[in-house]
Parts: C-alpha cells; sequence; structure tokens
C-alpha cells in the first residue's frame, strides 16, 4: 500500500518574543504514516499539536527540523499540495464572492480547463446541496451554508487526499450528517481522508485508523479496534492515554 | 501565469465591490466640474493653474487608491484568514505576492484611465486643443511610478500589520521623495558633514519617483518626451518595482503567517 503522507522526525518549536524569548516545543519527533485509500482520525486535546502539524502539512508553517511529505513531495514545494483538498475549521473565504465565483477562483489556481471547471462546479454545487445559491454573496449565506461552500472547494480538484481539520465543528446534525456522507462517499471512491477531530464517536465510526497526540508527541497509532481494544470505547481509551481519567460528577 | 492572474482578478473584483471605485467616480466628477470650469475666467494663467489643480488631484487620487488598496492585501487576507485555504493549494507566496501586485496596478491603471480620460474631454472641448500623445505619456509614466509605489507598499505591507501604520508611513515617503527628491543634492550640498554624505548617499539610493512627472508638460502644452527618455524611465521603473517586490517575496515567505 502505498504512503500519501509522511512526516519524518518532525519536530516544530516556537520561540516567544516575550518571557526572553522562552522556546516552546510544539512537535516532539513526529513520525506518521497514511496510507492510500484510508480514512485517518487525527486526536488529540487542545494544544496538543494537531493544528500544528496540519499547517507544516499544509506549507502555512516551516518545520523547525524533520520534514513532511505529500505523495512523496516534499510540503514546502507548491507542487505537493496539487492533489489535496483542504476544508478549514472555520470559513475562511472571500465573503464578497459568489459560490460560483469562489469555485472559479480556486479552479484556475488548480489549473483546471474552463470545460472541466464548467462541468465540476454544477456537480460540487449539488453535491452540497448549494445550486440555488451559487450566484448570491458567501457573506450572505449562513453558517452551514458557508461550511458547505467549504467542502465544494475542497473537491473542486478530485482530490486524491482530503485534508479535513475539524470539518464537523459548529454544524447542526444535518451538516454532521452531509460531511459523514462525503468522507464515505470519497472512502468508497478511494481517496484518502486525513482528519482531526474532538468527536470521537463520530471518528470511531468513519476511520480505518486513528492517531492520538499529546503534547507534541505521538502516543498512539493504530485501527479504531486495537486502539479501543480493552476499553469501553474510543473515547474512554483515549482518556486512558491522554492521562485523564473520567470521573462522575458530584 | 494564470495563478497570477487569478489572485489579481480577486483584488479588482474586491475592490469594486468594496465600493471603492465609486470613491474615484465621485472625485472625477470633481476634477471634470472644476476642469469644465477653465473657460470662464479667460485668463490663459488661470487656465493653467486650473489644470495643474486638476493634474495634481489626478495624482493625489491615484496614490490615495494604490497606497490605501495595497497596503490592505496582505494584512486583510491574514486577519480574515482567506490566506490559508488559498495557500493550501498549489500556489507559491511568490505568485500571491505578485498576483497582489499586479490587481493593484491594473486597479490603479483603470482608475488612471477614467482620470485622464475625462481630463482630456474636458479641456479638449474648452481649449480645442487633443495633445493625446502628451496625454497618454503622462499617464504612463504616472502608471510606471505607480507601480513602485504598489510594490513599496506592498513591502511594508508584509512587516506592518496594521493597513493604517502602511499607508501612513508610504504616503509620508512618496510625498517626500516627490516634494524634495529633486531638491536633495541641492539640499546635501548646503549642510556641513556628516549630513552632507547621509543626504548625497539617500539621493542616490532612493527611487526618484519625481522623475516621472510631466505634469508641467501637459499644463504648458510642451512637445512630447523623446521615446528614448521615456523607454528608460520605463526600464528605471522595473528595476525598483523588481527590487521590492523581490524584498517582498522574501519577507512573505520567512512569514509565520500562523502567529
Amino acid at each position: 500500500m502505498s504512503v500519501i503522507l509522511k512526516t519524518d522526525k518532525l519536530r516544530v518549536e516556537f520561540t516567544s518574543r516575550e518571557f526572553r524569548q522562552a522556546t516552546k516545543t510544539a512537535l516532539v519527533s513526529l513520525d506518521l504514516e497514511v496510507n492510500a485509500g484510508e480514512v485517518f482520525g487525527f486526536l488529540g486535546p487542545n494544544g496538543a499539536g494537531k493544528t500544528t502539524t496540519m499547517n507544516v502539512l499544509l506549507g502555512f508553517l516551516p518545520p523547525t527540523s524533520g520534514a513532511a511529505y505529500l505523495f512523496g513531495i516534499d510540503v514546502r514545494q507548491p507542487i505537493a499540495r496539487q492533489r489535496i483538498g483542504y476544508l478549514p475549521e472555520m470559513t475562511y473565504y472571500y465573503k464578497f464572492l459568489t459560490a460560483d465565483e469562489l469555485l472559479r477562483f480556486y479552479a484556475k489556481i488548480f489549473g483546471l480547463s474552463r470545460a472541466d471547471t464548467d462541468k465540476r462546479i454544477p456537480e460540487l454545487l449539488k453535491l452540497v446541496e448549494l445550486e440555488h445559491a451559487a450566484r448570491r454573496p458567501i457573506k450572505s449565506y449562513s453558517k452551514g451554508m458557508q461550511q458547505r461552500v467549504g467542502l465544494a472547494q475542497a473537491l473542486i480538484n478530485n482530490p486524491d487526499l482530503l485534508v479535513l481539520d475539524e470539518p464537523t465543528s459548529g454544524l447542526d446534525p444535518l451538516g454532521r450528517m452531509k460531511v459523514r456522507e462525503i468522507i464515505e462517499r470519497l472512502k468508497n471512491e478511494g481517496k484518502t481522508v486525513f482528519f482531526s477531530s474532538h468527536e470521537l464517536g463520530e471518528v470511531e465510526t468513519v476511520c480505518d485508523r486513528v492517531a492520538i497526540i499529546h503534547q507534541g508527541e505521538l502516543k498512539a497509532v493504530g485501527s479504531v479496534e486495537d486502539i479501543s481494544a480493552g476499553h469501553a470505547n474510543l473515547e474512554q481509551a483515549f482518556l486512558k492515554i491522554v492521562g485523564v481519567q473520567s470521573q462522575p460528577l458530584p | 501565469m494564470n495563478k497570477i492572474i487569478a489572485v489579481a482578478g480577486v483584488v479588482i473584483k474586491e475592490l469594486y465591490r468594496r465600493k471603492d471605485f465609486y470613491v474615484l467616480f465621485v472625485l472625477t466628477a470633481l476634477l471634470t466640474v472644476a476642469a469644465g470650469a477653465v473657460n470662464f475666467f479667460h485668463d490663459e494663467k488661470i487656465v493653467r493653474y486650473v489644470k495643474d489643480i486638476c493634474l495634481l488631484l489626478i495624482w493625489v487620487s491615484a496614490l490615495v487608491i494604490a497606497i490605501v488598496t495595497t497596503a490592505r492585501q496582505i494584512p486583510a487576507e491574514r486577519e480574515a484568514r482567506t490566506i490559508f485555504p488559498l495557500l493550501a493549494k498549489p500556489v507559491s507566496r511568490a505568485q500571491v505576492i505578485a498576483g497582489k501586485f499586479l490587481g493593484c496596478w491594473l486597479a490603479t491603471g483603470v482608475a488612471l484611465v477614467v482620470f485622464y480620460f475625462f481630463f482630456a474631454i474636458i479641456t479638449g472641448s474648452r481649449e480645442q486643443i487633443w495633445p493625446v500623445g502628451m496625454y497618454l505619456q503622462a499617464m504612463w509614466l504616472q502608471w510606471a511610478m505607480l507601480a513602485i509605489v504598489i510594490a513599496m507598499v506592498l513591502l511594508g505591507s508584509i512587516y506592518f500589520a496594521a493597513p493604517s501604520s502602511t499607508s501612513t508611513i508610504s504616503f509620508i515617503v512618496v510625498v517626500g521623495i516627490l516634494g524634495i527628491g529633486s531638491h536633495l543634492k541641492t539640499i546635501a550640498l548646503q549642510q556641513a558633514e556628516p549630513m552632507q554624505f547621509i543626504l548625497t548617499v539617500i539621493y542616490f539610493v532612493m527611487p526618484h519617483l519625481e522623475w516621472f512627472d510631466l505634469r508641467d508638460f501637459v499644463v504648458y502644452d510642451q512637445t512630447l518626451v523623446s521615446w528614448m527618455a521615456l523607454a528608460l524611465a520605463t526600464g528605471y521603473a522595473v528595476v525598483w518595482t523588481g527590487f521590492f517586490l523581490f524584498l517582498a517575496w522574501l519577507g512573505f515567505s520567512r512569514k509565520n503567517l500562523t502567529t
């Protein structure tokens, strides 16, 4: 099975301008491999290093040492992102554009031909149920609609790897169901999905494998069944791995 | 190149959807009225004076549009975090910088065309002269000068987080260069050392934006500037623009955008 996403002894340190140039280590020698065709959940409590890892993978942040690769290409090269789709946690899009214009803009960035763009955009708008609002500015959309535009833009290039950062955060149950449906569909198409989430129930449902990161270190990696073995569910396993015991309310 | 054009297209769309261009048209209307009044005075000196004021207004308006529009590009992308979905695509930071520059430069170019078009129509209809060549030369050199200014402001916007700081500093620098740039060498000669040395060095290392100013040629109906001089000035603008864009790319490529 080919490796789509790989990190090799990835280390990220931040030097604070305050506190006499104190250094904070966000990632400690992270080694991670995601295989083609799997849905991979990246879990960890707040501040564990999930977002930092994503930032390195997407080229927003250079690693202090080590390296990360997408499709075997160093993530510092823009071409490494040619076959990926990215859905950020929040709706960070040009809100003065319409959904149609936004998708056309990203299609141009991916170098899609006009014919492919004209075919792809209606398909995506139908998939995320936004055909009726395609020519309205994004700023007039509800949060759920904006999140669905995000999903459409993440799929514009028919990516082989989809990177989702807390994809269901802030969505209503219908929105969550839609995201789950799309992940399932991509999985059936043989695509790879890498996503971070706090929704452990959801992770349990859709993921083939998960990794748990805590304080910048990889604590566990394996199938959901392997990690949950000996525990009531994935949540209990997660709490044990990160060193927190659930306690009943007083 | 398509990626750069795509980024530039978004800059232009944002500009006219934010209604910045309406301000431009109000200014153009004011300009038209001012120039339209020229014939009422029947005095050649006053005619020239009013034309001079109109051209000054064109310069100030174009500078305001160029500086204010450019100064907010990168900071706004960072603040709204729209930079992240963009950089998650196969686009380099150099292409983003080039696209932002191109968008701002084309937008100011459109503004200049509108300004000069109105200026030419009104003065032409009143004075019955149509120095189209001179207008084109004046407009081209002003646009070339604005390329340097836009690249400089883009560089400033990488380091100053607030667009207002970048705009203010850029405006002071540009107005300073335009105002005293040509006199700086003379001023330097009147100073004692080490000030004489410092001012002389500044004179030789600063971009001479005032060399692109053909307003007096337009006002006094002078003959066309030689094409060689025009080509040299264009080359000079290309070098300075390239230099500032290179520095902007250098700063942006090393910038941690996540903090």
